[in-house]
């Protein structure tokens, strides 16, 4: 096996532990898994910020009585993920998907999501998506079990990444909304940054009959 | 016998390449179209393409070749001529049930298994005889002007040479003569090198050496789009867009990494020269497998042994400290620092990790690092050179293709694996580089001399006794 990300061959140890399982498919070294820094509390209640006491963080606080109930992320923004996800997400290597799925999937059972709940992946415009050729939740939200529905629909606009915090909290709402929903919804996206993007989409689907929306997210930046 | 065998070993990118584009591809247009001299000699994707490019295919002034094809269960890029079956991946691209991309070439545009390369084979771009271009007015050292007569040889007789010149010979001035004989022919240019610090250092000399030629420099990460230009400086990934463009191809730093490691750069390089071509190689430190060529005149090899001031190369001393593992600064590096303070000499200091290379930041006053992870790293670098600041220290990222005037140097672990022997005398080259101040001082710490050290120093020795002989 080679490491997904550096291509190192990765040789395991042989021990007590594991000389009577079935060897597993590892998809990263030891050197690049270091680099992955998971979320480890105590953090924001509401946004999985990393807090130092664990209280409601500040800009929590600012958005007050918001339509999205409660964030949660599995890494902490560094330049080695944002590396990665500039491959996967812009450069276009798709497979790198594989390196999140345990950890994606892991922390998703433990959120203790209702099995009637549906997975909305926030969707890509359509310039976009021609561009890239696959939207990043979408893949993301894949590789969980619940079933998956798109109701979203997005206008064209500048790249999120590309603005600065004021642009980004004064923006218009990029989403519209077709059907109706009866089911709690649970947004999928790749990074957490403002929580403006996730709390536009929250707020629609709110309106158009959701009960209760959460989200999930990889990276809380 | 092994002279065929590595001829026919050396012709294996080419041959791959040719199965799905023969290289005397028929033309069946006369006339020149206003696209050539921004298309021809590319490879490119869909998206690069003009919007007019429906009719251009159906008039044969372009074809299209798959980008990825299946040979019985294997598959192979060609682009990037991987044929690696763990750097293909499939992805849900809407064409099929599994598209296969190229993860090797990923970083340039994702190419998959429906995608297409586009070719321009309609008449090439006709590029202006620019006789004198040349505007550079220095002279050149007797070494020097037997290697200048050569190059040209070599750019005229479309034939292949290795220039095995010592740090700070003055390559970038030997190669003038024959580019200006390129140019005076209309003959479309690249030179090539592994290092995006050598393409940024490069560009401004040659463009006042050249002020009539239109020159692009490409890198990752440069906003220069090359609609044609005469003479291309660019990294050799950068080759990856490109086929059957040059008339001329210089490659500088060949034996810098990654291009000897990684199979899809020499595979991109062989595919971006026209079949009937020049080929430079230009290095300090030819590896075994160009050794080897020279050595059974497979390649033709022209030696410069002596720098372009005409002094020796400073050889390298060792230094034994065995508190290396234990200290961040150990003793000897510590005396040998202050000597150079109270000297007034700038350092230039070698640390084999990143990590280390910060910590030594950390105890050293007055010091400022500069390595491959850095985002300042361009300006650092250009602070020391500008004598803002007295002490750079600095990882293998800067071994080679810079220039600072009149410095000391010092390896610290120079034992560490990461030194080789080509990386040492590299290093080494790094002093003594301007006429006015010939010799600067080279030190390897170390806690046990490596072969690596041994053989580096025994090379400049070498060197400077070629030198010292071809005078007489």
């Amino acid at each position: 096996m080679h490491c997904l990300w550096c291509d190192q061959e990765i040789i395991k140890d042989l021990n007590w532990n594991n000389l009577f399982q079935l060897p597993r498919d590892e998809v990263l070294c030891e050197g690049c898994k270091k680099e992955m820094h998971l979320l480890k509390g105590p953090y924001c209640p509401k946004c999985s910020r990393e807090t130092d006491g664990g209280e409601v963080c500040h800009d929590c606080t600012r958005w007050g009585e918001a339509p999205l109930e409660k964030n949660t992320s599995l890494y902490r923004y560094n330049t080695f993920l944002k590396e990665m996800i500039a491959k996967w997400k812009y450069r276009g290597d798709y497979i790198l998907v594989d390196i999140f799925k345990e950890d994606f999937r892991k922390w998703f059972k433990a959120l203790k999501i209702s099995k009637g709940a549906v997975l909305v992946p926030i969707p890509l415009s359509e310039e976009r998506f021609t561009e890239r050729g696959f939207n990043q939740s979408e893949s993301l939200a894949r590789l969980l079990p619940l079933e998956t529905a798109n109701p979203l629909h997005r206008v064209h606009s500048e790249k999120q990444s590309k603005k600065s915090r004021f642009d980004r909290m004064t923006t218009e709402n990029p989403f519209t909304i077709t059907t109706s929903i009866t089911q709690p919804v649970v947004l999928i996206d790749d990074i957490y940054t403002t929580g403006r993007t996730l709390q536009h989409a929250a707020k629609l689907l709110k309106e158009a009959g959701a009960p209760s929306v959460v989200s999930f997210t990889l990276i809380r930046s | 016998m092994i002279k065929r065998l590595i001829n026919w070993w050396d012709g294996r990118y080419e041959r791959q390449f040719s199965t799905i584009f023969p290289p005397n591809f028929s033309n069946p247009h006369h006339e020149t179209s206003p696209h050539a001299l921004s298309l021809s000699g590319k490879l490119l994707l869909e998206h690069q393409l003009p919007d007019d490019y429906r009719t251009l295919l159906e008039n044969k002034y372009l074809i299209k070749i798959p980008a990825i094809t299946k040979k019985h269960f294997d598959y192979a890029c060609n682009r990037c001529g991987n044929r690696v079956q763990r750097f293909f991946a499939s992805w849900p691209c809407g064409c099929g049930a599994s598209c296969v991309y190229c993860r090797k070439c990923v970083q340039m545009g994702r190419v998959a298994f429906c995608s297409s390369l586009y070719i321009w084979t309609g008449t090439g771009a006709f590029f202006p005889r620019i006789s004198e271009a040349c505007a550079w007015e220095g002279e050149l050292s007797r070494y020097q002007g037997v290697a200048s007569d050569r190059i040209m040889e070599a750019v005229d007789g479309r034939s292949r040479l290795l220039v095995w010149a010592v740090c700070g010979a003055g390559k970038t001035e030997m190669l003038f003569a024959g580019l200006e004989k390129a140019f005076a022919d209309g003959k479309r240019v690249c030179l090539a090198t592994p290092r995006a610090d050598v393409v940024r250092e490069l560009k401004p000399r040659f463009e006042s050496a050249f002020p009539d030629v239109t020159i692009v420099a490409r890198y990752g990460g440069s906003e220069e789009v090359d609609e044609g230009a005469q003479f291309l400086l660019a990294t050799t990934h950068q080759l990856l867009y490109y086929a059957r463009a040059f008339d001329v191809m210089i490659i500088d730093e060949v034996d810098a990494f990654p291009y000897h490691a990684d199979p899809m750069l020499p595979y991109s390089t062989a595919r971006a020269l026209k079949t009937d071509s020049t080929l430079i190689y230009l290095t300090a430190t030819p590896r075994l497998d160009l050794k080897i060529r020279s050595h059974l005149k497979l390649l033709p090899t022209v030696f410069v042994p002596q720098r372009f001031h005409g002094h020796p190369l400073p050889v390298p001393v060792f230094l034994a400290s065995f508190d290396l593992k234990k200290r961040v600064v150990p003793k000897a590096l510590k005396v040998w620092l202050d000597e150079k303070k109270r000297t007034g000499r700038r350092v230039l200091l070698f640390a084999p990790t990143i990590e280390k290379a910060e910590k030594l930041k950390g105890e050293l006053p007055g010091s400022i690092s500069a390595h491959s992870e850095d985002p300042d790293r361009e300006d650092k670098i250009g602070r020391f050179r500008q004598k803002e600041v007295d002490f750079l220290i600095t990882t293998t990222i800067l071994e080679r293709g810079v220039t600072f005037p009149s410095i000391d140097v010092a390896v610290l672990d120079a034992s560490h694996d990461v030194f080789d022997e080509a990386a040492l005398v590299q290093i080494a080259g790094r002093a003594g580089r301007s006429p006015e101040d010939p010799d600067g001082d080279v030190v390897f710490f170390h806690d046990g001399a490596s072969d690596a050290m041994v053989n580096a120093r025994d090379s400049i020795r070498k060197m400077n006794k070629l030198a010292e002989k071809g005078l007489k």
